[in-house]
């Protein structure tokens, strides 16, 4: 029974409740890191390393923390642990980092870390919370990983840096492919969040009123 | 410097072509959950004008003279000239941030009740919209001086409250047309947002 509950948090947070697309959480960083797809899996990797990270804390201390203040003490924890991913990132991956540039930092903002703090990690146990947040960081992985492999791919017609689209088959070679230029800009990516939220919600059959 | 035009630049740049949710996906958690009624959204967005105009100049004093490279100098001991605090930036922006937002609001409720009234329940919520502190690391990014920040700040506020507003109108709108059942509220949002987004990239060029 208690096996099957912790599937539970940790499998429906990846579709049925994706943090994205079902719970409107997170939806600064999805759209802004997904241009290409080194970036979304770096991020995502961030991300699900700070929403574990933060659940357990936050579980841990629930019990001390007076509920007038805990927005202030959750953010404390948050933002102890996006610094610290900070300063791993600029010392491994320091190119990367450079293009995330202020988005690493606006984990401590990001909805989908203080929402599930407020909403499951004040009421339950350690253990549960971190299946929660790992659920919930992969959910938001998923979708970002989509976006922006939908974004590199038509944008810039490579994947993870790799040409994926044959070179022959570009207009400038003699071919009639082109690049969607637009799919690099801002207005893509509501695009195609648009369209997964819509995809997402059909298959699962929720309307919103 | 030269002058003012040079202000209006980063003001007209800051609004229409770098907007800070169009171009730069910030807040976009308050500005999906509020825009469903013109009036919170008007609220919600004056509220933000309002402390982003006040949070990135605060921040930009406590990045000059507490937590930049080398700002610790003006203390005049001997080995704090060298010492580098920037990596505090993110911790001690979000707090002074909820503070600035909980000092605005004690003195809203003393000085102007009706304007408390009505921004009252969106200043918690400012607390944690990325708008906010992403005005704030942007500005250390882009190395702004003093008046740019604070010129930036509010700026960066007056975009946000355009791109709510006509969202908050567009569904309005929207209520009395026929959208498929998966695609109503955020999906259709979403490719509005993309709509307006697109509008708003006809701006980038304007240069004074």
């Amino acid at each position: 029974m208690a096996a099957k509950g912790s599937l539970k948090t940790v499998v429906e947070p990846l579709g049925i409740s994706n943090p994205i697309t079902r719970q409107v959480l997170g939806i600064c960083s999805a759209l802004a890191v997904t241009v290409k797809l080194d970036t979304a899996l770096v991020m995502s990797g961030a991300l699900i390393f700070v929403l574990v990270g933060s659940n357990a804390l936050v579980s841990v201390f629930r019990n001390l923390i007076p509920s007038r203040v805990r927005i202030i003490v959750m953010l404390t924890i948050i933002a102890t642990l996006v610094i610290f991913i900070d300063q791993l990132l600029k010392a491994y991956l320091y190119d990367i980092s450079k293009q995330l540039s202020v988005f690493v930092g606006l984990i401590i903002t990001n909805c989908i870390v203080l929402g599930r703090a407020e909403a499951f990690a004040l009421k339950n146990g350690v253990w549960q919370s971190m299946l929660d947040g790992f659920g919930n960081g992969l959910g938001y992985g998923i979708i970002l990983v989509l976006v922006a492999a939908m974004r590199e791919l038509f944008g810039s017609g490579s994947l993870l840096g790799v040409q994926v689209v044959p070179l022959s088959l570009y207009a400038d070679q003699g071919g009639w492919y082109m690049n969607n230029g637009l799919m690099l800009l801002a207005p893509g990516a509501f695009f195609v969040l648009g369209l997964l939220i819509w995809l997402q919600r059909t298959v699962t059959g929720y309307t919103e009123e | 410097m030269d002058g003012w035009t040079h202000y209006l630049s980063l003001a007209v740049e800051t609004i229409f072509i770098k907007n800070i949710l169009l171009a730069y996906f910030l807040g976009m958690c308050s500005f999906l959950a509020i825009s469903r009624k013109v009036e919170t959204s008007i609220g919600l967005g004056l509220a933000v004008i309002f402390v982003n105009g006040i949070t990135v100049p605060a921040n930009w004093m406590i990045r000059e003279f507490l937590l930049g490279p080398g700002a610790l100098s003006w203390t005049g001991i001997a080995g704090l000239g060298s010492v580098d605090l920037s990596f505090l930036n993110y911790i001690v922006f979000i707090a002074t941030i909820a503070a600035m937002v909980q000092l605005v609001e004690m003195v809203l409720d003393k000085v102007s009740p009706t304007l408390y009234q009505s921004l009252g329940i969106f200043l918690p919520l400012i607390a944690v919209n990325c708008a906010i502190l992403g005005s704030s690391l942007f500005m250390v990014e882009r190395d702004y001086d003093f008046l740019e920040s604070a010129v930036f700040g509010a700026s960066a506020g007056v975009g946000f409250f355009l791109a709510i507003v006509t969202l908050a109108t567009m569904r309005y709108k929207l209520k009395y047309s026929n959208v498929p059942p998966g695609l109503r509220g955020l999906g259709i949002a979403m490719l509005l947002t993309g709509l307006i987004s697109m509008a708003y990239m006809s701006f980038s060029g304007i240069n004074l």
